[in-house]
């Protein structure tokens, strides 16, 4: 199979995984509680009340009939050229486009998840080769043993520790929002607030943003960091003991050249597995990051969105969630085809 | 490794089966002053309603000891006979689980878990259940990976020819090779359960107020980190860390001795 083939086949079997994951959100949003809506009043609403905005919402029709809009919803095309954002239904607190709702909180979600994934991948491949490098050894044991704590930790309170420390002691670093009140946010290019601040030349935005970035990125990733540094260093111990690492010793290649250049290009390809499958936890930990530094992101407002019972809005959230992940493990997939060439074979 | 996760994992045991006999104060009482600092009296100081901290640590790993255990053991339950007999018949059957699993297994599971829990609403068995939603797939794709090469094995086929139904082939032939995996997933499980359980309750899903629990006095006592009573957060949150640090333990050290390829 060639690469091309590989790609399109690979883009094709997104679809049926996509659209299982539509058919379990839904199935769980409108088949396990019952009723949304009568779950949204929590029983004190008139009767009448609850039958007009069920009308509203469109949720008076049958399932089947509700599955299929909301699943061609999402496909329609016209309404997402018309409004920017894919069709997610209307909110059940205040009717307003869900998709419109999400795609404006989305951006900081995105912003803190790649930060994130920076922090975790880059501290968590380093230790991971140096812990490989110096096999059981003190520095060995010592960066395992961080490696397996940050994984117990719960994220939410590791937070809190560097808000308490470095918010509220230090005073060094702000330990809420995107940026400070009383800077004025850069102009919605991307919605990544320091790359839109970069792009406009807006220096102080960009300080202040990266600022208030840095407590909440530097939880998530370094919580994550665990599992990389696991993952690097077991990859990197069965690579180092192949033939091929000690000819390129025999060769007297430096030390940096074969553990860089030569062991690690070689157990990075896993690593790159990982970085997609953990795509996902990140998101997941990302809902507790972003309640924890009251972050303006998807996790904020699906819990927001919770508190209000809104289930459509949930729904929409946990939609955008899955098509996220769907969309990552498939840039994955493909990255891996074209760093191993025995998939193209 | 093991050994200490083992130990780690036990004491937390023993302490919360022993909280009412051991505990110096009702967890649920006022005991002292307001948010009292550490002291003699107060070890682990006092929370805003004046609650013995010390107590309430002893008894607050009730809920989430449940939790994880009820949901390691619904996983357990559904996920092992699945795979079993799924990966084992092949076919169509086999393929469509895996494709649904594999849905699961991608998805955020924290987020999973929340839309879950938020549907069914707080308590014990509600977490458990949103937590056995997530975590159904490592088990089933643990066996599923196992099975797939134990089931083309010799004595699998002598057994298949000395005439043995499937149900005692799975049971008696192919189960007992597939334990040793399931086990490393099932520790993991319960250091995850635990850390979802912590997170559900964070955001407000978990069990009410009125039962002492880790995850509940941490998230409550955020509140009251401004005015530097930084006692009512930090004792929950390094029982929580040790608790999943114990299963962590257990997990790793036992991947790790199982993993031949590691081993010189």
């Amino acid at each position: 199979m060639g690469l091309r083939s590989y790609v399109i086949t690979r883009i094709l079997l997104t679809i049926p995984t996509l659209l299982l994951l539509l058919t379990m959100v839904f199935l769980v949003m409108r088949v396990l509680p019952g009723d949304p809506v009568a779950l949204h009043f929590e029983k004190k609403a008139d009767p009448w009340q609850v039958e007009s905005m069920r009308r509203q919402l469109g949720l008076d029709k049958p399932l089947l009939t509700q599955y299929a809009e909301y699943v061609f919803g999402l496909i329609d095309v016209n309404y997402f050229l018309a409004h920017g954002y894919p069709n997610l239904g209307k909110s059940m607190s205040n009717f307003d486009e869900v998709g419109g709702q999400i795609f404006s909180v989305f951006p900081a979600t995105l912003e803190l998840a790649i930060y994130s994934m920076i922090i975790a991948s880059v501290t968590g491949i380093l230790l991971g080769v140096a812990a490989s490098k110096s096999y059981n050894s003190v520095l060995d044991q010592l960066i395992r043993g961080l490696g397996t704590v940050t994984y117990a930790v719960p994220v939410f309170f590791l937070g809190i520790v560097f808000q308490l420390i470095f918010g509220v002691y230090l005073h060094w670093l702000p330990t809420s929002l995107r940026i400070h009140p009383s800077v004025p946010p850069p102009a919605t290019v991307t919605g990544l607030f320091t790359v839109d601040s970069i792009l406009q030349g807006n220096v102080i935005a960009f300080f202040e943003s990266v600022k208030a970035l840095l407590l909440p990125s530097l939880t998530l990733g370094i919580v994550l960091s665990g599992i990389f540094v696991r993952l690097t260093r077991t990859n990197m111990l069965e690579t180092l003991r192949l033939d091929f690492v000690t000819a390129a010793k025999a060769r007297g290649l430096s030390e940096d050249t074969v553990t860089y250049g030569y062991a690690l290009r070689n157990a990075f390809l896993p690593v790159l597995t990982m970085m997609g499958l953990q795509f996902a936890a990140l998101l997941g930990g990302a809902v507790l990051t972003e309640k924890t530094f009251s972050w303006p992101g998807l996790g904020g407002y699906i819990l927001d969105r919770i508190s209000s019972r809104d289930y459509t809005a949930i729904q929409g959230a946990v939609t955008m969630f899955g098509l996220v992940v769907a969309l990552v493990s498939l840039v994955v997939d493909l990255l891996y085809a074209y760093f191993d060439p025995r998939i193209r074979l | 490794m093991v050994i200490a996760g083992i130990v780690i994992v036990l004491a937390i045991v023993v302490m919360t089966a022993l909280a009412p006999w051991i505990s110096p104060h009702d967890p649920s009482m006022e005991a002292g002053p307001v948010r009292a600092p550490p002291s003699f009296q107060f070890p682990m100081g006092t929370n805003h309603l004046g609650f013995d901290m010390l107590s309430r640590t002893m008894f607050g790993g009730s809920v989430m000891l449940q939790v994880s255990a009820f949901s390691v053991l619904l996983c357990f339950l559904i996920g092992v006979p699945l795979g079993l007999f799924s990966s084992y018949v092949g076919g169509i059957l086999d393929n469509a689980v895996s494709l649904v699993i594999d849905a699961v297994y991608a998805f955020p599971g924290l987020v999973i878990a929340i839309a879950v829990a938020a549907v069914l609403g707080p308590g014990v068995v509600n977490m458990a259940l949103s937590i056995a939603v997530v975590y159904i797939p490592s088990y089933f794709r643990i066996v599923r990976s196992q099975v797939l090469s134990i089931k083309e094995l010799t004595y699998v086929e002598a057994a298949k020819a000395s005439g043995a139904k499937w149900y005692t082939i799975l049971s008696d032939y192919v189960l007992p090779n597939v334990v040793p995996s399931i086990v490393i997933v099932a520790t993991i499980n319960f250091a995850d359960a635990v850390l979802t359980a912590a997170g559900l309750t964070f955001i407000g899903l978990g069990v009410t107020y009125d039962i002492p629990d880790w995850g509940w006095d941490l998230t409550n006592g955020r509140q009251y980190l401004s005015s530097g009573a930084w006692w009512i957060i930090f004792f929950p949150g390094l029982m929580i860390i040790l608790l999943a640090l114990g299963f962590t333990l257990i997990g790793e050290g036992l991947s790790e001795l199982l993993n031949p390829k590691l081993q010189r």
